[in-house]
């Protein structure tokens, strides 16, 4: 086995990149089959490349939000969407309603029309939810947040704290619930209320108050030596960009605004941003531990992903029968479409395996080590 | 060395009566010394190390006077974080400092904010997991580690900073004996090899004692002794909290104080007593049965939590519950509660009331508290109301008890608690003594504790013996869950040790206790299995005297 096939844990923005090009391929079509192929590609990689983190076990729970999804979209339109006629599949008696609500027709005939179309639109919403849940089985979202550039690091600490705290809030609301139970007390419905809440929030405010020591103690907030002449820069240059940025965005949406006022202003807004957190990195004194770093299997990773994305534009824009195909027909799949929802699997094959939490099995010798004691 | 000068710290109190926690201390602490800072509940142990990290006053309030000097530079003023090359410190609860989610992140996590080297980062991470022997747990996550795991790291997590100081508030308080030891014995390590400096307080003296270089006993009213433990321990009052072996050298007069159990063998073979009589043997069979469990097995998911434990509890009997941390111990207490902790894989329960044998689990979720009492590890989750008077009238109503019981039965227990204090600025002895009347308030038969004597100073602990004293004479059964072996030797009838989630060991006290080197309390080491505590030892002198 070669030394990059070895289990590490994989640049978490290369997982997010992968996602985001699945649900590109996902949101530019409403082909049932294409659809499927890109939910498979997400299930696939997760499940041979997920460590055995938390965060990798909410998986689940994404999978059950898709399959939500899709079953109420079907059960929506058979609900309200009858009276546009079509093919009718199924015939249910309608529920008369007052005239207020004109348009909207309760139950009725059930055309297949209908049917398939909240199913394909549904799939297409599930997809994007399973493409989401994926990239956060399959990076560690602190990791993630940690990834910011220096300048936002404070942003990134303070959602890297909420993350934690929200299991923490959940442990001790639990603790919480099973300790009132020990006690008499009042039991109302208000009462009650204040009987659960009040020793939480008691919790979270310590939690808080001892994390907040912890970061202190251990030198978080240190000034760095930084000149007054920067940070003056550093600030001028950021506010110059934000509004350069608002002004460029405006001015893209708005098509009535002059032009030199949208894509000119909108870059070059972008390039003093990026100026003026350049100059905050600079002053920030902070280093990072083993950064997770670029190699070949990340790039191959976000290739695989971007790949899928750009061939889904091209289905999309060229062979619009097979993106979004006739509702009543057989949904067809050309060979660029199967590419498009296939290549993202090359990432499941190109990325290493996780480091596991919990360790894996005993080296070899160690076991015969053992066994030799025992005997 | 880091010198404090005049330093006084107070508190606006209730009534806007200033409070003075320290007054006028003034201390030297040298490099490569190991101290110990002891004193009872509330003297301004925990608010002296504060001082030394610079937490107090910014994180606590109060005002500081004096000065704080390091190596003769004034760091009075020098917040937490710029004092990270000369302090480390590691609080109570270690868990709610860690910032991230591995132990090897957790180490780096400082450095990353002092901005070294990544290769000296590196370097340092190895050789800190070397140093507290925690390196085949570096990708653990820190909330599946052990108590004494997660203190080990939260100590090398401030030591990767190279710091000249560590300070340590109760580093072993929530330990059970054999972790404490292995904390301890890497501190006593990093004084001699690295020649840092350890400043840490605790309750538990006897467990830190024969580390200790040297001694810093806060009397109360700014009186602060300090020098050799022997010398601090044998001039202070008898008042002052001592560990065992101390208070038994004191019986013997023994001079200088032995403070190791070595020491005092030695020293004890010429004292010439004879062992109590083991008590009566077993009267229990008369007694009736507050409660049984038979081959109980309880499972969470994959992880079998308890298999096949049996343990019967005699009204009127205290039993303590011993074991790692890990062990089980919480989750039988739940479990006897009816809370079902797990999933039950077969064996019973049977909790014995006026009206016949009941399984907990089988009686109303919100009602279980009229035959079982527990008093959770933290106590404090029980109560939420402003004041305490009110804290006992809504325990009363709940139970439909006769106005004025819990009141009542919490003035039996301890005295000094005003009606309108908030339950929160009550002593830590105090507050448990809460909890405990208004869980009696309802009767229970059964009445279980969940590591009662965490925070408790000596006087505390022989209050909660008077307290489980007074239920066990009113017929209750009491189980305690602990790692506290001298609370163990001075209230218990028998013991059972978990291991594993099962009963490895059942029997009387002075057995079990004997038995086990990591259990025996430090009476038994000294003097051989036959004793427990001094006060028997006091007896056996006094009628030897006669």
């Amino acid at each position: 086995m070669s030394a990059a096939r070895l289990p590490r844990d994989l640049h978490p923005v290369a997982w997010w990149l992968w996602a985001l090009g699945l649900a590109a391929v996902g949101s530019l079509t409403l082909n049932p089959l294409l659809l499927m192929t890109v939910i498979g590609v997400a299930v696939v990689t997760v499940t041979l490349r997920r460590g055995d983190h938390p965060w990798s076990r909410a998986f689940r729970i994404y999978v059950w939000l898709a399959v939500v999804i899709v079953v109420l979209r079907v059960l929506f339109r058979v609900l309200l969407g009858g009276g546009y006629g079509g093919t009718v599949i199924l015939r249910l008696p309608e529920i008369p309603l007052p005239d207020v609500v004109l348009g909207i027709q309760l139950l009725g005939d059930v055309t297949a029309e209908n049917v398939l179309g909240g199913f394909y639109d549904g799939l297409r919403l599930a997809t994007l939810v399973l493409c989401v849940g994926a990239a956060n089985a399959l990076a560690n979202p602190k990791r993630l947040l940690k990834s910011v550039p220096p300048a936002l690091y404070e942003i990134g600490t303070v959602l890297v704290v909420a993350v934690t705290v929200v299991p923490q809030l959940a442990d001790s609301a639990r603790r919480v619930r099973a300790a009132q139970r020990l006690r008499p007390g009042p039991t109302g419905r208000v009462r009650s209320l204040r009987r659960f809440l009040v020793p939480i929030l008691e919790d979270a405010l310590e939690r808080s108050l001892s994390l907040a020591a912890g970061m202190d103690v251990r030198g978080y907030g240190r000034s760095g030596d930084v000149p007054a002449r920067q940070r003056l820069r550093t600030g001028a240059l950021m506010v110059l960009g934000l509004m350069g940025v608002a002004v460029g965005t405006y001015a893209v949406l708005d098509t009535t605004a002059p032009r030199w006022l949208a894509l000119p202003m909108l870059l070059g807004g972008l390039g003093v941003a990026v100026l003026g957190m350049l100059s905050a990195g600079r002053a920030v004194v902070r280093t990072r531990y083993r950064p997770d770093r670029w190699r070949a299997a990340e790039i191959a990773v976000v290739a695989s992903g971007l790949g899928a994305a750009v061939l889904g534009w091209w289905v999309s824009t060229y062979q619009p029968v097979v993106a979004y195909p006739e509702l009543l027909s057989v949904p067809q799949l050309s060979l660029t479409g199967l590419a498009a929802g296939l290549l993202g699997l090359v990432a499941a094959f190109a990325a290493p395996p996780p480091v596991l939490a919990t360790g894996g099995p005993p080296a070899a010798f160690l076991v015969r080590e053992r066994e030799g004691a025992a005997a | 060395m880091i010198e404090l000068r005049n330093i006084s710290l107070t508190y606006a109190g209730p009534d806007d009566r200033p409070r003075r926690v320290l007054d006028a201390v003034d201390l030297t602490l040298e490099e490569g010394d190991l101290v110990l800072v002891a004193g009872r509940t509330g003297v301004g142990k925990s608010t002296l190390l504060g001082v030394l990290s610079g937490l107090v006053p910014r994180f606590t309030g109060g005002a500081l006077t004096g000065r704080v000097l390091a190596d003769g530079a004034d760091i009075t003023q020098t917040p937490p974080r710029e004092r990270t090359g000369l302090v480390g410190y590691v609080g109570q609860d270690p868990a709610a400092g860690f910032v991230t989610d591995t132990v090897e992140e957790e180490l780096a996590y400082g450095m990353e904010q002092l901005g070294l080297e990544p290769a000296t980062m590196r370097r340092r991470v190895e050789e800190t997991l070397d140093l507290l022997g925690v390196a085949d747990l570096r990708d653990r996550d820190l909330r599946t580690l052990s108590g004494g795991q997660q203190q080990r790291v939260a100590i090398g997590s401030v030591l990767a900073m190279h710091p000249r100081y560590l300070v340590l508030d109760e580093p072993t308080s929530a330990l059970d004996p054999t972790a404490a030891e292995e904390v301890l014995a890497t501190l006593t390590r990093l004084v001699h090899d690295v020649g840092l400096g350890v400043v840490l307080a605790e309750h538990r003296l006897e467990r830190v004692v024969p580390f200790a270089d040297r001694m810093v006993l806060l009397a109360g009213g700014g009186a602060v002794r300090e020098g050799h433990p022997a010398d601090v321990l044998r001039d202070a009052e008898p008042d002052q909290p001592a560990p065992p072996i101390v208070e038994l050298g004191r019986l013997a007069g023994w001079d200088p104080l032995p403070l190791t159990v070595r020491e005092a063998r030695r020293r004890a073979r010429d004292l010439s007593v004879t062992p109590p009589e083991p008590a009566a043997p077993a009267p229990s069979t008369g007694r009736a049965v507050a409660a049984e469990v038979r081959g109980l097995t309880l499972a969470r998911g994959p992880r079998v939590v308890l298999r096949d434990v049996d343990l019967t509890l005699p009204a009127g009997r205290v039993t303590a519950l011993m074991g790692r941390n890990g062990a089980g111990k919480s989750t039988l207490l739940w479990a006897l509660q009816g809370a079902s902790p797990g999933t039950r894989h077969g064996g019973s329960l049977r909790v014995v009331g006026v009206d016949g044998p009941v399984d907990p689990t089988d009686l109303p979720r919100d009602d279980r508290w009229r035959r079982v009492g527990l008093v959770p590890q933290t106590a404090a989750d029980l109560l939420y109301l402003e004041t305490v008077a009110e804290e006992c009238e809504a325990a009363d109503g709940g139970a439909g008890a006769p106005a004025g019981t819990c009141a009542g039965l919490l003035d039996a227990m301890v005295t000094g608690i005003e009606a309108d204090q908030h339950p929160r600025d009550l002593s830590e002895g105090q507050r448990l003594a809460l909890v405990l009347a208004i869980v009696l308030t309802a009767g229970p038969d059964l009445l279980l504790l969940d590591e009662p004597t965490r925070g408790l100073d000596y006087a505390a602990k022989r209050v909660l013996a008077g307290i489980i004293g007074d239920q066990t004479a009113a017929g209750r059964a009491v189980l305690v869950a602990t790692h506290d072996v001298e609370f163990v030797a001075g209230v218990a009838d028998a013991v059972v040790v978990l291991a594993e989630g099962e009963v490895v060991s059942d029997g009387p006290v002075r057995r079990v206790l004997a038995e086990s080197p990591s259990f025996a309390p430090q009476v038994t080491k000294v003097l051989g299995p036959g004793w427990l505590h001094v006060d028997e030892v006091a007896r056996a002198l006094a009628g030897a005297g006669r």
